[in-house]
């Protein structure tokens, strides 16, 4: 464990707070919550209808929840509440070079509505900080803060679990480190390397024909390409023109994660030839519940990209 | 005034699998920053456009407190007023600009009892012009039985 590592711990599980809300939960604040979420929910507005409720009155939104004890546009806490920053270990890791915050998870839990009148308070702790952590956006470590939200009883009316990175930016030339939620760059297909084994497939594909490398002395198919023969050992080889026809040998559906710049949900193929040997391939032209294993395929060249071509499989009509 | 404006639907109505209606809203100047002033979230990021670009950002961005409301305003439209919410746990994406659009999606994953609560658990998916905004996990208490209205 390194130094900062170490040093980091002693942050953890610290309790600061209360933080106290400047208002206690009313109906002008909560008006302005819907108005502006555009959520017409009556048992937050609508006294009479509320009133007839399981709720048996007006309640806040539980997303609201968070909003009683924020310290608003003069960033000063409400009155009685803890002078201490929550969130001490990022002056902590600022001060060690790792500047920048992006939020990553934020889990609320809520025990009961809140009502007008109800005045909440809510404390915070550490719960967790990574060891260093290299992301797409920089090197730093994720901080889990656990926010736990009380009434004027004491009695906890919700949780929050917020999960930050906080973190250097990877450099770039002439741009600052600091957090630049860019557009990302269009993200494009993976291009084969096309080795002395491999070209002809490619050369093959560009020219409208699925070929299948075939061993000249013993005769056997093989896919994917390579130099020896797996059943003689032979260097020596040709190759087939497949029919492009087959059947699904298998196949999954990937849902999640989406990946750039493939389209979701998106089929992926093992496609048994006619000829006996097998490749992976996309679906085009169906659905996923089109597919079982054992349905006929055949093959369609297609230019995914500008000056890209892939042998991809569609559905075939049994003539 | 009767109860069809309290209509909410009953857990034994909602299926493991059913979809939710997708629920599209436009991302304008005027959402980002009232439902930041709402939330009391003063951060410039939030509603000034020069000050967010000093810190590298294009322009002013959705809130996460808004993106909590909506993910539990999109929830409770669709299961009427009187669902309760228990949970929103939501992990964020790209950010909400102004000028795009974001399309709310919904699936019920479970339906449990856990103590007196009916729960149905809803994943949900916001998606707008970059990617995905936010994705995660409403909880949601259902009335168990039809009731006299």
């Amino acid at each position: 464990m390194s130094d900062i590592d170490a040093q980091l711990q002693q942050y953890l599980g610290r309790p600061c707070g209360p933080y106290n809300s400047w208002d206690e939960v009313n109906q002008a604040m909560i008006r302005h919550w819907c108005e502006a979420m555009g959520d017409t929910n009556p048992v937050y507005t609508d006294p009479a209808l509320a009133e007839k409720s399981v709720h048996g009155g007006i309640v806040a939104p539980p997303t609201m929840m968070q909003a009683w004890t924020m310290r608003g546009a003069t960033s000063q806490w409400a009155t009685g509440s803890d002078t201490r920053e929550p969130f001490e270990v990022f002056e902590f890791l600022e001060s060690h070079g790792y500047p920048a915050v992006v939020a990553v998870n934020c889990e609320q839990t809520y025990y009961r509505y809140l009502r007008p009148g109800d005045r909440i308070h809510h404390t915070s702790r550490i719960e967790a900080v990574s060891p260093q952590k290299t992301t797409a956006l920089g090197v730093g470590y994720f901080v889990t803060e656990l926010e736990e939200y009380w009434d004027q009883s004491g009695e906890k009316i919700g949780d929050m679990r917020f999960r930050l990175f906080k973190y250097r930016a990877h450099e770039r030339a002439g741009e600052p480190a600091v957090a630049a939620p860019a557009k990302p760059p269009k993200i494009s297909r993976f291009r084969p390397a096309e080795s002395y084994d491999t070209k002809f497939f490619w050369d093959g594909v560009r020219a409208g024909k699925l070929l299948v490398q075939r061993c000249k002395a013993c005769g056997v198919l093989r896919h994917p390409p390579g130099p020896m023969c797996p059943s003689c050992q032979s260097l020596e080889w040709d190759t087939l023109e497949s029919s492009g026809r087959g059947i699904v040998y298998s196949f999954v559906v990937m849902h999640h994660p989406p990946i750039p710049p493939f389209d979701y949900p998106n089929t992926v193929l093992l496609v048994e030839l006619e000829e006996g040997t097998r490749l992976v391939t996309q679906l085009v032209d169906a659905k996923p519940g089109d597919v079982e294993i054992g349905t006929p395929v055949e093959v369609v060249f297609r230019e995914v990209e500008e000056g890209y071509t892939l042998p991809l499989f569609r559905i075939r009509k049994e003539s | 005034m009767s109860g069809s404006e309290l209509k909410t639907r009953r857990f034994n109505d909602v299926q493991v699998g059913e979809e939710i209606p997708p629920f599209g809203i436009d991302i304008t100047t005027r959402l980002i920053v009232s439902t930041a002033i709402a939330s009391r979230d003063y951060q410039n990021v939030h509603h000034d456009k020069p000050g967010a670009q000093a810190l590298g950002s294009p322009d002013i961005f959705m809130n996460i407190l808004t993106t909590n409301g909506l993910v539990g305003r999109y929830i409770t439209d669709w299961a009427g007023p009187e669902a309760l919410l228990r949970s929103v746990k939501i992990k964020l994406g790209v950010p909400n600009y102004p000028g795009d659009h974001m399309e709310l999606r919904g699936r019920v994953t479970a339906c449990r009892e856990e103590g007196t609560d009916h729960l149905a658990d809803i994943e949900v998916a916001g998606k707008n012009g970059l990617g995905f905004h936010v994705t995660g996990t409403v909880t949601v208490a259902l009335p168990s039985a039809r009731t006299s209205a």
